[in-house]
């Protein structure tokens, strides 16, 4: 039994990499994290995409002043989070890390729309407020959806639920190739960094020109490899065509986990649930 | 500028996504019918290489901050623009997977924004007249600048129209697009810099393949007509489905607005894209406005408390608030229960 309270370790995987490898290290993280096997890992891809997708399309489809009624939502990220045993502090982390545009627009939003909307203990809050705040909420529940997908699926699942939805074959092939090598010319560049690094001081070696050669020569490089790779695949019987040699069956299980979370989501679109909640509350406190 | 999920609205989303992937159908097609098996691999080590090159960065000229390549009119210059379009496609997947960038409504924004315009718009119009079939150092440079700068000033303008079309963001459009713009102007020079520098090294390391790359090009027979139509096609297509959809169903906006304030008109800016979008979503709706009243009727009726924002009620807020906190305290305990029910007894 463990100390109450004792902070318990992150797996080996999400602790802190050195400070070049981050990018690398974040592909792996989530890609390590989907090998586990939850029942949820066991589910279908198709059916954790297309709730996924759903999910997403509720969230953005609330008006922009809705932020209660949103909040019910969190539970599928959540639960996303929770069943699949992803490390939920890891994907926070993560999440206030992201792509700061959505924030960046959103908090004008208190700029332009002054009127007040809501009176609070006397204190009255300005309609561009709560819309800045719904964006925080849509922005949180969208990225954490996405990202407890891929933690939960893998890349290369998506993939073949992409293609077994209907997404063309060349294209899924590339995505299988980037993801394939991303790993191997990652490696390249970081070790390209480090050379030059350690070969020169006080940021020099960072300019144009030097950049240019750098990335030519990973370019030349990379191209020479194309060629290798296209060589061994035409000597191991390649015809212009790959096959994906992995079965699903989309179970009734899979039907289950679809069903239930859309007509959730659709439930939550319908009725305000957390107001509703809220004068339950109150009502029985009354 | 990733476009992020937060911003948009079901209805731009969904258009986006179907315009760029009627692209990626169209040019998957395209490959299919053109390749010689050669550029299965190339594609996708040079996406990987896309990534590769983002983590060496280069002091731009004059600032001392550093930069990265984001590589849209690189591909085009290299692979052509189908193999180009499908590869940015390919990495900015990854990128809305793995790193969060932007989000899975929408990709098709970024996609659109990032992959259309340096694919088929900068490329062919601006890069390969100016590179000619057989390219010289200045040539080069010339078309990969101004084909960076369009390209990127084409893609934040995108995101401009599409952030507008959604309705969630409040900026004034020409405060956007004086925040937009400029910075895209610096962003995209440093970019054309960066491209035309990359594409001389490989000038005169191996001129072979700009060669190939511009013969490919010419030999899969580039339709900027079939481009267009393709994307007029899907994007009228799905733009009248979800529009009819979205109406069919109570629209989000009315609806919602309706129930928290108690009327409608609140929310309608009738200028602007929004506002054009909405009345056309009007003008062709099924049942307009109509069957819906009904219902919000009923259900005023049936909730006595119904809230009402600007009428500052404080009862009503108060218990949203409330529930709202209740709610994630139940998520919460939800999320603890699943954890610990998996620990090793």
């Amino acid at each position: 039994m463990k100390k109450a309270g004792a902070k318990k370790p992150l797996p080996f995987f999400c602790m802190k990499p050195m400070k070049l490898n981050t990018t690398l290290f974040e592909l792996g993280v989530l890609d390590r994290l989907a090998e586990q096997n939850t029942p949820l890992h066991r589910l279908d891809p198709r059916a954790k995409l297309i709730t996924t997708l759903g999910f997403i399309f509720t969230v953005v489809s609330f008006n922009r002043y809705e932020i209660s009624a949103l909040l019910p939502l969190t539970i599928y990220p959540v639960f996303l989070i929770g069943a699949g045993d992803l490390p939920g502090r890891y994907l926070f982390k993560k999440i206030l890390i992201a792509s700061p545009f959505a924030l960046f627009v959103g908090v004008f939003n208190p700029f332009f729309d002054r009127a007040p909307m809501v009176m609070l203990h006397g204190v009255a809050i300005s309609a561009g407020w709560i819309s800045f705040a719904s964006v925080v909420l849509r922005f949180v529940l969208t990225v954490s959806a996405a990202l407890a997908l891929i933690g939960i699926t893998g890349f290369n699942a998506i993939c073949m639920a992409l293609s077994r939805i209907g997404v063309p074959r060349a294209f899924i092939i590339q995505l299988l190739f980037l993801y394939r090598y991303l790993f191997v010319l990652t490696d390249e560049g970081l070790r390209m960094v480090r050379a030059r690094s350690l070969r020169s001081f006080k940021g020099r070696g960072t300019g144009l020109k030097i950049y240019a050669n750098m990335l030519g020569q990973l370019l030349l490089r990379t191209m020479d490899r194309a060629q290798r790779i296209h060589r061994s695949m035409l000597c191991r019987g390649f015809d212009g065509e790959i096959r994906l040699n992995r079965e699903f069956s989309f179970t009734i299980h899979d039907l289950v986990f679809c069903l239930f979370w859309l007509s959730f989501f659709g439930l939550a679109r319908s009725f305000n649930l957390s107001l509703l909640l809220g004068q339950l509350a109150s009502r029985m406190t009354a | 500028m990733h476009m992020a999920d937060a911003l948009l609205s079901p209805t731009v989303g969904g258009v986006m996504w179907a315009a760029s992937g009627g692209l990626v159908v169209y040019c998957s097609r395209k490959l299919r019918d053109a390749t010689d098996g050669m550029s299965v691999p190339l594609m996708g080590v040079m996406g990987a290489f896309i990534f590769a090159a983002q983590m060496i960065n280069f002091t731009i000229p004059g600032t001392g901050s550093s930069g990265h390549l984001g590589g849209g009119m690189l591909l085009s210059i290299l692979l052509g623009p189908y193999a180009a379009f499908l590869t940015i496609a390919s990495v900015l997947v990854v990128q809305a997977l793995f790193f969060a960038d932007g989000g899975l409504l929408a990709l098709g924004c970024n996609i659109f924004n990032l992959g259309f315009f340096p694919c088929f718009i900068a490329y062919p119009l601006l890069y390969k007249p100016l590179a000619g079939e057989n390219p010289t150092r200045g040539r080069i440079i010339a078309g990969s600048i101004l084909g960076a700068v369009l390209s990127l000033q084409l893609g934040a303008f995108g995101v401009v129209l599409e952030t507008m079309a959604s309705g969630i963001s409040e900026l004034p459009f020409h405060v956007f697009v004086m925040l937009m713009q400029p910075i895209h102007l610096a962003i995209g020079v440093v970019e054309g810099l960066v491209t035309a520098a990359v594409a001389l090294f490989i000038f005169s390391a191996r001129p072979e393949i700009l060669r190939i790359a511009a013969g490919h090009a010419a030999a899969t027979g580039f339709s900027m007509k079939k481009v267009l139509a393709v994307l007029g096609i899907t994007a009228i297509l799905t733009g009248g489905a979800l529009s009819w959809f979205a109406s069919a169903y109570p629209d989000g906006l009315e609806w919602s607005m309706a129930k928290t304030s108690g009327k409608e008109e609140l929310e309608a800016p009738e200028d602007g894209v929004h506002g054009a979008l909405a009345s056309l979503q009007e003008k062709t709706a099924f049942l307009p406005d109509y069957a819906f009243k009904a219902s919000q009727g009923e259900a005023v009726e049936a909730e006595p408390v119904e809230p009402a924002w600007p009428a500052v009620e404080a009862g009503a807020s108060v218990s949203g608030i409330v529930g709202g906190g209740l709610t994630l305290l139940l998520a919460g305990a939800v999320g603890l229960f699943l954890k610990n029910r998996r620990k090793p007894v």
